[in-house]
């Protein structure tokens, strides 16, 4: 189990987008899983042993760290890559049910499964909803974590059992913290074309349900 | 998800390059990935570990590579590497829109689509003309300023290609100036230089490329002009259609862009 599982997810997904859905899916994959796998992660692979701070007492060390670290930048960044990926699955698995109902009648029940429309297009539009919701909610969360994005270089710490306030001293701060704001600006251009995306679909079908009880009544 | 994902995308938007972009394609993962990833990572890996200052106080180590390191030079090859790949998906995404449109009017039946079934469409390799021809030649745009900018970036950010061995550092909580040693220098001045080499080969590659294409649009339409004037258009067709014929190089290769093909 690696990132290709969610690689290949996403290719399964991009059948059923829309075109912007399909940029969507490119800009996930090149900006932000790619500069994941690799580089980001070895920016922050021994973060806990180059940390360093100005004191030979035990365990203050880690007690600091842990204070300012409690779940580390690059963890977040994993768990928002799968969890922003997953509502996509949605769409998948209401493609899945379609197909299923199909084979099961033994007759065509839709003019073509992978169409967006009725159900399909309503599922469609919580995936997004959730996709917009859940960057939202990482970006905050990596706001509150970073202190308004800033990774310094010296954090002073004063915790048990460290016997005064110790300078601690943060690994490759800078590198962190221009990855840090390019995961920020990935995340910002997806959730702008998220909501493109949505405000895309709302106004096709809104023109063409209008369209279609003009005709009516016209009849 | 790795580099050899992006060598499958990449492979798809093959099938559809001219024969300089194919050089370039090769050169891409042969002389810059392979080689970032086989040799050039191994030599970065212990950058922090062995950067070793004369001090005892603690920290002064981390702020002086932090000082001297902002960006490591593996970081910032892979993010050129990323980002000078990714114009080659707009060439990606406009044949997908092109396929699609191809087995849209075929399944409406339509009397102007020439295919006899699906699979032709799908296999079908597109000229590079018209709309296509644009997205292709800006996408080459963009792959030649993407690498000119990280060439700049990486010279102005490290002062040159050399990596010193010693570097003086006086950033606080440093004592005084204190002198700290770089791991391989020289071994990291090499691979450095190489991939500058390699990267130059690159924009000489898409700087032909982009000749050879405005050369071939500009005989194109000096052509198109000539002909017109000497006889009727109904002719004009299909001897534009054989000109183009012969000026094509064709591939072999099936389309295996991932996620790409509708």
């Amino acid at each position: 189990m690696s990132w290709a599982f969610l690689r290949d997810l996403l290719s399964g997904v991009n059948k059923y987008s829309t075109g912007i859905g399909k940029i969507w899916v490119a800009v996930v994959f090149m900006f932000r899983l790619l500069v994941y796998v690799a580089a980001a992660e070895d920016i922050w692979k021994h973060e806990h042993d180059e940390f360093e701070c100005n004191i030979k007492q035990p365990g203050c060390e880690n007690v600091c760290f842990d204070h300012f670290f409690p779940v580390s930048h690059i963890r977040l960044w994993a768990l928002q890559l799968i969890l922003v990926s997953t509502p996509s699955l949605l769409v998948v698995f209401h493609v899945a049910y379609r197909e299923n109902r199909e084979k099961q009648h033994n007759q065509k029940l839709y003019k073509n499964t992978g169409k967006t429309d009725g159900g399909l297009l309503c599922t469609y539009l919580i995936s997004l909803i959730l996709k917009t919701g859940l960057e939202i909610v990482f970006l905050v969360l990596f706001y509150k974590l970073s202190n308004g994005f800033k990774i310094p270089r010296l954090v002073k710490c004063d915790i048990q059992p460290c016997p005064n306030t110790v300078d601690c001293y943060i690994s490759k701060p800078t590198e962190k913290m221009i990855f840090l704001y390019f995961l920020v600006a990935t995340s910002c251009l997806c959730i702008v074309l998220n909501l493109s995306e949505l405000s895309y679909l709302i106004f096709k079908y809104s023109i063409k349900c209008y369209l279609k009880r003009h005709m009516k009544k016209q009849q | 998800m790795d580099w050899g994902a992006l060598h499958t995308i990449l492979g798809g938007v093959n099938k559809h390059s001219t024969s300089i972009g194919k050089i370039w394609l090769t050169v891409l993962f042969i002389f810059r990935i392979m080689i970032l990833v086989v040799a050039a990572e191994r030599v970065w890996g212990d950058e922090q570990d062995d950067f070793v200052c004369n001090t005892l106080q603690p920290g002064c180590r981390n702020v002086c590579y932090d000082h001297f390191f902002p960006i490591s030079h593996i970081r910032l090859w892979a993010l050129q590497l990323i980002f000078v790949s990714t114009p080659a998906l707009l060439v990606a995404m406009h044949v997908a829109y092109r396929r699609h449109e191809k087995k849209r009017q075929f399944r409406k039946g339509d009397q102007k689509c020439e295919y006899k079934d699906i699979e032709e469409i799908r296999k079908q390799r597109f000229r590079i003309e018209g709309s296509l021809w644009w997205t292709y030649t800006s996408s080459i745009f963009f792959r030649l300023v993407f690498e000119a900018v990280f060439m700049y970036a990486f010279y102005f950010m490290y002062d040159g290609f050399r990596m010193p061995r010693l570097m003086k550092c006086n950033a606080w909580p440093c004592p005084n100036t204190v002198d700290c040693f770089v791991s391989r220098p020289t071994e990291k001045t090499v691979f450095t230089i190489f991939m500058i080499a390699v990267s130059s080969i690159c924009i000489l590659l898409n700087v032909a490329e982009l000749c050879y294409l405005l050369t071939k649009f500009f005989l194109r339409r000096s052509k198109k002009a000539g002909n017109s004037k000497q006889q009727p258009n109904h002719e004009n067709k299909e001897e534009t259609k054989q000109n183009e014929m012969n000026e094509l190089i064709s591939d072999s290769c099936q389309n295996t862009v991932i996620g790409f093909s509708s």
